[in-house]
């Protein structure tokens, strides 16, 4: 029962992974590059639901909404500012212009709300618990809620990726950007959209992470991200079900890890695993591997 | 009418000077062709004519339109398009998705009918509707960029070496199809490795060497020409 209880915190740590593994991957097939600042938008956006709770007494659903709307209107700003001008510059200039946004961000929340951690409210703590096996087996109401929307994310984004125009563009100009052109598509407003849908989803991330673990500082995305980012080239970067799959395993087994093997080296194990998967699969374990037809 | 007119233009990659001052015309319901050998730049002008690339200076005109400053992106929708050198298909996507991103500039109610359409010139494409692209056969795949590149209903088709690869039989399925594009009025820039065809089916032709013009004139005329057959007819 201990172990299914672990598995359920793991499978729920996990579909936040995977929900900020997703911002990672989408930008990283469509735009090629690492967004390293990517973790930090999950910290803005957790910081703007906290304020409108706190502050500006908003229902969590409009805080969730305010929270999705300027991180979406922020990644478009960081995308257009600080990436759109060097994108015929070297992947490398690109990345560490990524990591200076990362640490932009988390001074700027710093200078705004300072480096005293806050306390998330606990708008999710009400949510009632299910309770299975006559009491043995508790899930809380969080967990049931981050499990269901990650769900839901992975259905709705899926879709729109197979179904919608702008996600057929975001396939062609991740396959091929010149050709992707000639075709007509707006290779910078695809980009930008991608940005948007990513941060929108990193909004939602940090709320999920802080009703979970909710202490909030301006350095609380770093870490999650950087797991996020593991998940990612774990499941095989630029695949949204890699995502999906890597944020997951990569959630569970941090947890079991932690639990049967050792609390201090959790985050070792979750490393290790990586290495491992990655000797045996370069690409990841739904990356495609590179294939050309001449 | 001069449909294309390209005045002096100069193309860089980086420090490379790959094209020198070229100027060429392609008429309305012409077929023009520019041959040439490996490197001299006939895949730089015509992906500087569809806009990836930016003349250094001089200018692309389109029907008396200067094309300079505007995005790859708008060719299309002024009515050109490019079935590129390499073909450059979507490998992941479905046969019907990449003919679906062919039209992506056309009207919504049209694809369905224009999909048709293309499935009637090429009935290979119908059988495969749904296999990915990266699967189908070489000459299949070409099948497949010159119909997707016909979806967006260009009025001036480029072509960069579309019989590349292929076997004789492919090779003349393809250049029947340009004939047939051109009697239904489309007017076609032809590069070819492939001096012979491309010469037999042009109206007027262009030689290409190092980044400039050295020779041109009526396609038939280039065909007799001993210095053409000595560098690219191989005779
Ligand atoms: N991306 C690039 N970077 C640098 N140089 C390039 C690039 N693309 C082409 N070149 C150079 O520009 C010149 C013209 O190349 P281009 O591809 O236009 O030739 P081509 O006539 O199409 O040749 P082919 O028949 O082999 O396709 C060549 O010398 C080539 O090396
Ligand atoms: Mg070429």
């Amino acid at each position: 029962m201990i172990f299914l209880s672990n598995l359920v915190n793991g499978l729920s740590l996990g579909s936040i992974y995977a929900i900020i593994a997703l911002g990672y991957t989408m930008v990283y097939g469509i735009a090629k590059m690492l967004n390293f600042a990517h973790g930090d938008v999950i910290m803005v956006g957790a910081y703007i639901a906290f304020c409108a709770l706190q502050y500006w007494g908003m229902p969590p659903i409009l805080a969730l909404l305010a929270a999705m709307g300027l991180c979406t209107v922020l990644g478009i700003t960081i995308e257009g500012l600080a990436y759109r001008p060097l994108r015929q510059a070297t992947s490398l200039a690109v990345l560490i212009t990524a990591i200076g946004m990362s640490y932009l961000l988390q001074n700027l929340a710093q200078l705004i709300w300072g480096a005293n951690p806050k306390s998330f409210p606990p708008v999710m703590i009400q949510l009632p618990t299910l309770s299975l096996f006559g009491d043995r087996l508790k899930i809380s109401g969080v967990t049931i809620v981050t499990i269901l929307a990650n769900i839901v994310i992975m259905i709705l984004l899926t879709a729109f990726i197979s179904r919608t125009k702008m996600g057929k563009a975001m396939r062609c100009v991740s396959e091929d950007r010149g050709a992707a052109e000639l075709m007509g598509i707006n290779v910078n407003r695809t980009i930008s959209f991608t940005f948007a849908v990513g941060s929108a989803l990193a909004a939602v991330a940090g709320i999920l992470l802080c009703s979970a673990y909710p202490i909030l500082m301006p350095t609380t995305g770093s870490m999650p991200g950087i797991k996020a980012f593991t998940a990612a080239v774990f499941g095989g970067i630029g695949s949204i079900p890699g995502a999906m799959i890597g944020g997951i395993l990569l959630g569970v087994i941090e947890i079991l890890g932690k639990a049967y093997i050792s609390t201090e080296l959790g985050d070792a194990i979750v490393f290790a695993v990586l290495i491992i998967v990655l000797l045996f699969r370069p690409t990841g374990l739904l990356g495609k591997p590179i294939r050309e037809k001449v | 009418m001069s449909m294309l007119e390209i005045n002096d233009i100069h193309v860089f990659y980086g420090a490379i000077h790959a094209i020198k001052g070229v100027s060429f015309e392609v008429k309305e319901h012409e077929i023009v062709t520019l041959i040439g050998a490996n490197g001299a730049g006939k895949s730089t002008i015509l992906n500087t004519i569809a806009g990836l690339l930016r003349p250094r200076s001089g200018q692309v005109l389109f029907e008396g339109k200067s094309l300079n400053g505007i995005p790859a992106n708008k060719m299309v929708g002024l009515g050109m398009a490019l079935c590129p050198e390499g073909r450059r298909i979507f490998q992941q996507m479905s046969v019907r998705e990449n003919l679906e991103m062919g039209g992506y500039s056309r009207p919504a109610a049209e694809m369905a009918g224009s999909v048709e359409d293309a499935f009637k010139r090429f009935p290979r494409l119908k059988e495969r509707e749904k296999q990915i692209a990266g699967t189908l056969s070489g000459g299949e795949q070409q099948m497949l960029a010159m119909a997707r590149a016909l979806m967006s209903k260009p009025k001036l088709m480029m072509l960069d070496e579309p019989s590349m690869g292929l076997a004789p039989i492919l090779v003349e399925q393809i250049f029947d199809i340009i004939r047939e594009l051109h009697q239904a009025g489309t007017t076609i820039l032809l590069v070819e490795q492939n001096a012979q065809m491309a010469l037999s089916v042009a109206d007027r032709a262009y030689v290409l060497e190092t980044g400039k013009i050295s020779m041109s004139g009526e396609a038939k005329a280039l065909l007799q020409d001993d210095n053409v057959r000595k560098a690219y007819l191989g005779s």
